[in-house]
């Protein structure tokens, strides 16, 4: 080819793009929901060492979809699911997250379970300006204008949770937790809420992710002999640790483990006569008596098998594709945009299975944390409920911090 | 003083499942020379056949060995007879290979069965505690530690006393003379591949009561199997035996000192300086290749 073909060709070519794809310039063609559907996206890893978690959660959301799609959808528009598999890797989250946001359109995405995987898609959604809905409880310090938070954050589970314990079985606290940022900020709250009321921590120590093996540390208990084991292990470790504990003997009336993360899932694993008479702290347990929860039990059974269970993070998973709707029903079809949508969702109110919750101008959720003792069946019974609905403080324990309707301000 | 035993009781625990889940690989690996990355893969089998008979026959763990041993060592001949017989000239291809079949093994257990992790009763006559003193022991670790060494023993005496022995290590030696004696090396390769199989099946059903099912499982024992293996010199059955003690010691001794965390790192420090000093670990084998 001669170069001034080449060349030709090449301005041929450019301008073809600027006639056939004024999309490239003006940044946005279309609306965002059009043709009788809004596209959101699904981010959940179906694949992978966390699809054993987020696989509930992918189902959670897309009943949700499912159950609004069938009663008429939002203005007569269908929810579109877009599904991806970013198979439990941080770098895959945020580029499947960027294909959902730019090539499928979606005016919103439901993902994440690990911070590892939220921290992945943040710039992502934060460079787009969209929304992104993310049901885990976690460690709070994090204060995005385009994270929608539906778990609890550190005073959520613990403000209520830590004091208790101290008055029904004393003071004196052994914290263990899986090696990562989680355990290690919740820890930090455990240990500010005890210097408060008069307790202490005697031993706090951390086991690598995926560790099953607890000889070492049940000695440790032994010998440190305290009174709360305030346990933050997720996953397999949680599991390992709760079996080895009960086969070594104790007796949970005299030393309880308090958890954070145990959910019914982790409870199953176990099995009921391990986790039984221990404690776990939580907005919702499966066995929580509402009619609303009675509803999302007996649909989730219905459509995924009575032998599954529904936890505390896959009602929010649930819950939050409810207040997206609740959001959108506010907008006229044409405004359907995600700082629209986060405008309409901010104050809203919503029936949960867990009780009535609000969304915070922060993003965060006010929820209903409660306390639950597992029985040998593998439920909990709740012997706690906060008389309020709690506010969350994402930067509870940094003086001086808070997160708010304009972001992080410091005072 | 009683912290430290109960802490040695730890470490020979630890070393007791450690032997179980290397010893498959001690065969495979040491013996036949194959990479086998898939052998996390056979122990999670040998837990997800346990899960199986007990939730669909009700068999208990104990019960369900046997079955177990055989289920798993007959994926270990499909493997063998599929992928890795093919790769005995290319010994540093099965690494990828094996890393394949893992993979698969992992993805078909979590689409067939579920990624959700399942729950394997232990043995309840093996329930409760052996209290000596301030030594606190649980009866189900005791009986892993006496088992895994009755594991050992009937290796050692298939490898060295049974016919079956006599000529895999006439195999392992020398492939062409022994064929020329009439031995079927294919044969026994995949014999023993399957039993180094059928063993990591086992380990895998054993340890259900202590940890958590999953797909996963196996990712994590693969790699201290091969530290064990390695450590105790290639080829050397005594090696491994040796191996998974000071392993598990150390581990345990570490973690007392100092936490799970940093006794880790430490062992794996500890096992870099070894390496340095004797490469072949701690019993080289002595045959010529």
């Amino acid at each position: 080819m001669k170069r001034r073909d080449f060349l030709k060709g090449v301005a041929v070519a450019g301008a073809a793009g600027v006639v056939g794809f004024p999309g490239i310039w003006t940044q946005r063609k279309a609306a965002w929901a059009a043709n009788g559907e809004i596209p959101v996206g699904i981010l959940f890893s179906l694949t992978g060492a966390v699809a054993v978690v987020e696989r509930t959660l992918h189902d959670a959301a897309l009943m949700a979809i499912e159950e609004i799609n069938d009663n008429g959808g939002i203005h007569g528009m269908r929810l579109r699911p877009f599904i991806e598999d970013p198979a439990s890797d941080p770098a895959t989250y945020a580029d499947r997250a960027r294909r959902l946001v730019l090539r499928d359109n979606c005016v919103s995405v439901f993902g994440s379970y690990t911070s590892a995987s939220r921290q992945a898609v943040l710039p992502v959604v934060e460079g787009r300006d969209n929304l992104y809905w993310y049901p885990t409880l976690y460690e709070g310090r994090e204060c995005s204008r385009n994270v929608m938070y539906g778990g609890a954050v550190p005073n959520q589970q613990q403000q209520e949770f830590v004091p208790w314990l101290v008055e029904n079985f004393g003071g004196r606290f052994y914290l263990i937790g899986n090696n990562y940022v989680y355990p290690r900020e919740e820890n930090n709250v455990c240990k500010m809420i005890l210097d408060q009321i008069g307790g202490e921590a005697v031993h706090e120590e951390y086991v690598p992710m995926g560790h099953s093996d607890f000889s070492s540390v049940i000695n440790r208990i032994r010998q440190t002999n305290p009174d709360v084991i305030f346990c933050t292990l997720v996953g397999d470790s949680d599991v390992a640790f709760q079996r080895q504990f009960h086969a070594a003997g104790f007796d949970p009336e005299q030393l309880p483990v308090a958890s954070l993360t145990r959910s019914e899932v982790e409870v199953k694993a176990m099995g009921g006569a391990a986790a039984a008479g221990h404690f776990s702290s939580a907005p919702y347990f499966m066995a929580h008596a509402s009619p609303e929860n009675a509803r999302f039990v007996e649909a989730y059974q219905r459509k995924y098998g009575s032998d599954q269970v529904t936890h505390f993070v896959s009602e929010a998973a649930y819950f939050q594709v409810y207040q997206f709707k609740a959001a959108v029903e506010q907008l006229d079809p044409s405004d359907i945009t995600p700082t629209n949508i986060r405008a309409a969702a901010v104050g809203q109110t919503l029936m949960a299975p867990q009780g009535e919750i609000l969304i915070d101008e922060n993003l965060h959720t006010h929820l209903w944390p409660k306390v639950a003792q597992w029985d040998r069946s593998g439920q909990a019974k709740v012997v706690l409920e906060s008389q309020e609905r709690i506010a969350p403080e994402p930067y509870w324990a940094y003086e001086g911090q808070r997160c708010t309707g304009e972001g992080l301000v410091t005072l | 003083m009683d912290a430290f035993l109960n802490q040695a009781f730890a470490g020979l625990s630890m070393a007791s499942i450690l032997l179980m889940v290397a010893l498959g690989l001690a065969i495979i690996y040491g013996a036949m020379g194959v990479i086998n990355l898939a052998h996390g893969e056979f122990v999670m089998l040998g837990a997800y056949s346990a899960w199986l008979l007990q939730t669909y026959l009700g068999l208990g763990i104990l019960v369900a060995l046997p079955v177990v041993f055989l289920m798993v060592a007959l994926v270990g001949l499909l493997v063998e007879r599929g992928v890795v017989r093919w790769l005995y000239h290319r010994p540093l291809d099965t690494i990828l290979a094996t890393w394949g079949v893992a993979i698969l093994l992992q993805q078909l257990v979590r689409s067939v069965i579920g990624p959700e992790s399942r729950y394997v009763a232990g043995p309840s006559i093996l329930d409760g505690n052996l209290v000596l003193g301030g030594v606190v022991m649980s009866n189900y670790r005791i009986f892993l530690i006496f088992f895994s060494l009755a594991v050992v023993a009937a290796t050692w005496f298939l490898l060295k006393r049974s016919e079956f022995g006599t000529k895999l290590r006439a195999v392992i030696q020398n492939k062409e003379i022994s064929e020329c004696y009439g031995i079927r090396a294919d044969r026994v390769y995949s014999l023993a591949f399957a039993y180094g199989a059928g063993l990591a099946g086992m380990a895998g059903a054993l340890i259900t009561p202590l940890v958590s099912v999953t797909p996963t499982m196996g990712t994590y024992l693969v790699v201290d199997a091969f530290l064990v293996v390695i450590v105790g010199g290639v080829g050397s059955l005594l090696g491994t035996v040796a191996a998974a003690g000071l392993v598990g010691e150390a581990t345990a001794m570490f973690s007392m000192l100092m936490n799970d965390t940093i006794g880790r790192i430490a062992v794996l420090l500890a096992i870099i300086f070894l390496i340095r000093f004797k490469p072949m670990g701690l019993f080289p084998d002595k045959v010529r290749r």
